[in-house]
């Protein structure tokens, strides 16, 4: 039988590869720049880790790629995986001075079951965490990071929706659910079933008029925020701490023009969360997102630290990098091939060295080696026994140089280089 | 001629009244009943009606992948399935108002992990034994216990807590008797015997000339119908529970959990006719009380001991500590219980029922001696016997592996293969092989039918080699089919796991079986032929290694391997 590719999964082309190491390069010159390290920790980790009561839902749990290790006799699994943030928060706990703030980013895959075809079980992410800053500062430096990825990826239009899981927690809580029903109704609200707010019926209506009206809760101004928090204020004066570090938050993001949406229902995502999450959109598609999660540090073993991230979906990304982003990034190089009479058992040293030479003058040089001539080539050198000793042909424009040395073929060379911009 | 409809059909204890059902339905399967010796029964009335019979739990995977249009098994199978598959191609059609039972999680009465909110904070490990691992692993998850162990296993789950286990999710079908050294946790699940479809075949294939009689019988029978999904709760949901008799039978057990731990038991809001059910069951019971609380749809049941009531922080557990030198051993149930009881007198070791035996004439006495390989009938699984130390439980000898590698067990009497069969899938088991106790004989094989024109596994790759469906291989060894499978270099091959009954799997839904057989005449009987010999297997005294260094254990667990090397000359 035929060898297929296994279900779920994606092969990266050439083509697809050089998009991926645009975003990751602009990613991680960014980060840089900024103070953040780039770690990479391992792709197997304890299933325990996840299943600790605040990281990933059940929901998510169930679709983790999970098995026994040939020591596993414990019962205990191990996971593929499944989540950027937690790994580095463990990372971070075992092997960092829990004193001091540390900015860590990674490009990594992240592994999940996926059965409706729209997404691949394996995914890339570009992330970034702050460990160590918890304010409201630090959640505006973070989203303004991401945003300025987006825009040295020549990705305009880049939606910026903001939502805030204190609120969110907060009013469960007056729900007056037990706190295993709370998490449970945050999950199935971040796992998208909005419903659920409606099905519960709380027994003071204007709980669920203040729930449905936060859920409604759309506007543009750290202005919207507070006529809204004055608004609750007489039903729920316990909304007043997470409304204000959101107004705060917003505040501070107009302070520098920030442009932003505010959508509670935004949040979906992970329930660490516990105050500012934010969402980033190109049209309706979802392509990074982030927020603040104070209480997984702790929650994994480690001290009381504030810490926020945020990971841009790669996968998404790239089929959204426009060509001529590409192609001014990235500008095509000029291609040599190199031919010889390979025929003759001396060529293959003429050819060797030519090579040499041209990798070391900074050109893309390959050997022909039989078959159909690679379609994305600007120069043929031939090599001959004959005079003249190099013939070097422009595939492009069709002409022809001769050369008698190594010396010509590279001044000659330099002598028709194209400018990036001529080049299509 | 109609298109053939495919249907699967249960062994065990379903087997009585699906027989009844499908007689009374007319489907003319007369060698359907129990003792038949044939996996295929022949329909006298339905000419396209194809039967087969399956382990219960071997059924929905049957139907799911679409060897089969229909099957009959219980929900709680399908639902083991679907917990770790929910996109399984499965259509629960209806519940055929027998077989009903629920699944438990239970735990020890002398332990305080019975309580659902200590579970939750426990940061060690929590162990959860079950014949249902995945039901099992979809409960800690959602309970989001922070670090859990999952072991699965063959059966006898009841006997593994406290000392072998933390919980253990145990199915218990009406009329049941429960174990009195178990308290409920949570009851995880109800179930029925239930009609299942593959999803395909309902949507494009013409079933009724099966169902349309069986639908007459159903529609004439009283069948409650499950229309609610199954729910796994955290405490008790009482609108899964579709019979009085369960809800009665539901109720006394808590009133048995209420009178261990003298705490009082809060039932969730339910219709004042469920709580009638609950105040009238729990009348006589002399040790507890009953009362409503809250008003309208928010009334609530509440079960107390008629004692006051102790205040939670002074509530105190009858625990029950083991001694850090116990060596704890496991004996095999089924056809090996026979021989290794033997064995055992022969060494000098006698096991013991400490159960009273209650006999016919009226005399009670009060300790029966396995001797001779007799088997009491009590069902105990905990027998004692005249060696100082030591604590013995009969558990499954496929369990005895796993449990000995995690030091549940020190010690275990099981077959070779089994111990193969581990190690395995952990090449770095501490389980060692202590000794070869010789008897039990079989030899593991690879089976095909015999039609198949090949004499060996070369012969099966070759001419598997042109074909573009995998190799399907099924097998209760499912580690030993996987090796066999690599090291013969079988390429393109699917690895079935199986619940016994593995022969009937050829040759519509497997192409190679590995099998033990002691005699080759089931083999033979059931038109099929071995091509190879994996290796042989024996029963064999296995070890912890670690236990066996242990300074506390060594001394016991070396002079009880002398016995029985002593017993082998």
């Amino acid at each position: 039988m035929r060898a297929q590719r296994c279900k779920g999964t994606r092969d990266l082309s050439a083509e697809e590869m050089k998009q991926f190491r645009l975003i990751e390069g602009i990613f991680r010159e960014s980060c840089l720049k900024w103070g953040y390290e780039e770690v990479r920790t391992s792709t197997i980790e304890y299933l325990h880790l996840f299943t600790a009561t605040g990281t990933l839902t059940p929901n998510r749990l169930r679709r983790v790629y999970s098995f026994l290790d040939w020591d596993g006799w414990s019962g205990e699994r191990v996971v593929l995986r499944p989540d950027g943030t937690i790994p580095i928060a463990r990372f971070y706990i075992e092997t960092m001075t829990e004193k001091e703030p540390a900015k860590l980013f990674y490009v990594t895959n992240v592994f999940g079951f996926e059965e409706t075809g729209k997404e691949t079980r394996e995914r890339w992410q570009c992330g970034t965490e702050f460990i160590g800053a918890g304010s409201a500062t630090a959640d505006v430096a973070l989203v303004t990071l991401a945003l300025e990825i987006m825009t040295k990826l020549g990705l305009e239009g880049t939606e910026l929706k903001l939502s805030h899981a204190g609120l969110i927690r907060t009013l469960l809580a007056e729900f007056g659910l037990s706190h295993e029903e709370q998490t449970k109704a945050f999950d199935q609200i971040l796992d998208g079933d909005l419903e659920l707010l409606a099905r519960l019926k709380p027994g003071r209506p204007e709980l669920g008029r203040t729930l449905a009206a936060l859920l409604g809760l759309k506007g543009k101004s750290a202005g919207f925020l507070k006529n809204m928090r004055s608004l609750f204020n007489r039903d729920l004066p316990e909304l007043k701490v997470p409304f204000n570090n959101f107004i705060d938050i917003v505040e501070r993001l107009e302070a520098i023009d920030g442009d932003y949406q505010i959508d509670i229902t935004s949040g979906r995502g992970f329930e660490y969360y516990t105050g500012l999450m934010f969402q980033l959109f190109i049209g309706n598609e979802p392509v990074g997102g982030g927020g603040r999660y104070d209480a997984l540090v702790p929650l994994l073993g480690g001290q009381d630290t504030p810490a926020s991230g945020f990971a841009l979906y790669l996968d998404r990304l790239m089929a959204l990098i426009k060509p001529e982003t590409l192609a001014q990034l990235q500008p095509t190089e000029e291609k040599i091939l190199v031919k010889g009479e390979l025929e003759r058992a001396t060529a293959l040293k003429d050819i060797l060295d030519l090579t040499n030479r041209l990798h070391g003058a900074g050109y893309t040089a390959g050997i022909h080696l039989g078959g159909k001539e690679p379609a994305n080539i600007r120069w043929r050198v031939e090599i001959q026994s004959k005079e003249p000793r190099y013939m070097l042909t422009d595939r492009i424009s069709q002409r022809k140089f001769e050369a008698a040395t190594e010396t010509e073929v590279l001044a000659s060379l330099n002598r028709n280089k194209r400018s990036p911009a001529t080049t299509k | 001629m109609d298109t053939q409809i495919k249907v699967a059909l249960p062994k065990g204890n379903l087997l009585g009244e699906t027989a009844t059902l499908l007689e009374q339905a007319s489907w003319g399967l007369d060698e359907y009943q129990e003792g038949t010796r044939s996996y295929r029964p022949k329909s006298q009335k339905l000419p396209n009606l194809f039967a087969k019979i399956f382990q219960e739990k071997d059924i929905p995977i049957q139907v799911a992948v679409g060897n089969y249009d229909l099957g009959i098994c219980g929900l709680d199978w399908v639902e083991e399935l679907l917990a770790k598959y929910p996109s399984s191609a499965l259509i629960k059609l209806r519940n055929l108002g027998y077989g009903t039972g629920a699944l438990y999680m239970m735990a020890s009465r002398y332990r305080p992990t019975s309580q659902i909110n200590i579970l939750q904070k426990q940061t060690d490990i929590i162990r959860l034994s079950s014949e249902y691992p995945n039901l099992a692993e979809s409960f800690a998850l959602n309970l989001r216990l922070k670090r859990f162990s999952v072991f699965p296993l063959w059966g006898a789950a009841e006997v593994y807590p406290y000392e072998n286990t933390d919980l253990a999710l145990i199915p218990r079908r009406l009329g049941e008797e429960h174990n009195h050294d178990l308290v409920t946790v949570s009851r995880v699940l109800g179930f029925g015997a239930y009609l299942i479809a593959n999803k395909r075949s309902w949507e494009s294939k013409d079933l009724s000339s099966v169902l349309a009689p069986l639908e007459d019988i159903l529609n004439s029978r009283l069948v409650l119908e499950d229309t609610s999904p199954p729910k796994f709760v955290c405490g008790t949901t009482w609108d899964e529970m579709d019979t009085h008799p369960e809800l009665e039978d539901f109720a006394r057990q808590i009133a048995e959990q209420v009178k261990a731990q003298d705490i009082s038991f809060t039932f969730e809001p339910m219709s004042s006719f469920k709580r009638r059910i609950i105040h009238i069951t729990l009348d006589d019971d002399p040790e507890v009380t009953t009362k409503s609380v809250g008003s309208g749809k928010e009334r609530q049941v509440i079960v107390l001991p008629k004692a006051d009531l102790i205040p939670i922080a002074k509530r105190k557990y009858p625990v029950r500590e083991i001694a850090k030198n116990t060596v704890w051993l496991a004996l095999p149930d089924g056809h090996q219980q026979r021989p290794t009881i033997q064995f055992l007198n022969k060494a000098g070791i006698r096991i013991r029922d400490p159960r009273p035996i209650f006999w016919g004439n009226g005399t009670i006495s009060s300790s029966g001696i396995w001797g001779n390989g007799t088997i009491l009938s009590s069902g105990n699984r905990r027998p004692t016997s005249n060696l100082r130390g030591v604590s013995i439980k009969v558990i499954r000898p496929q369990d005895m592996p796993l449990q000995v590698a995690n030091v549940n067990f020190d010690l275990a009497v099981t077959g070779k293969d089994w111990l193969t069969e581990h190690l395995n899938q952990f090449p770095d088991s501490p389980v060692v092989k202590l000794l070869d106790l010789k008897f039990g004989w079989v030899r593991i094989v690879a089976v095909v039918s015999q039609d198949l024109p090949v004499a060996d596994v070369n012969g099966l790759k070759q001419l598997y080699a042109k074909q573009t469906a995998p190799i399907r291989v099924a097998s209760e060894y499912v580690n030993i089919a996987d090796k066999y499978a690599r090291d013969n270099h079988l390429g393109f091959y699917q690895i079935i796991p199986t619940w016994g009954a593995t022969e009937a799997f050829l040759p519509e839904d497997a192409d190679l079986l590995i099998e033990n057989t002691e005699t080759g005449s089931t083999i033979a009987r059931h038109n099929l032929k071995i091509i190879d010999t994996l290796f042989e297997s024996t029963a064999h005294l296995i070890g912890n290694k670690d236990s066996i260094a242990n300074p506390n254990k060594s001394k016991r667990i070396k002079s009880i391997t002398e016995s029985l090397r002593n017993a082998l000359k």
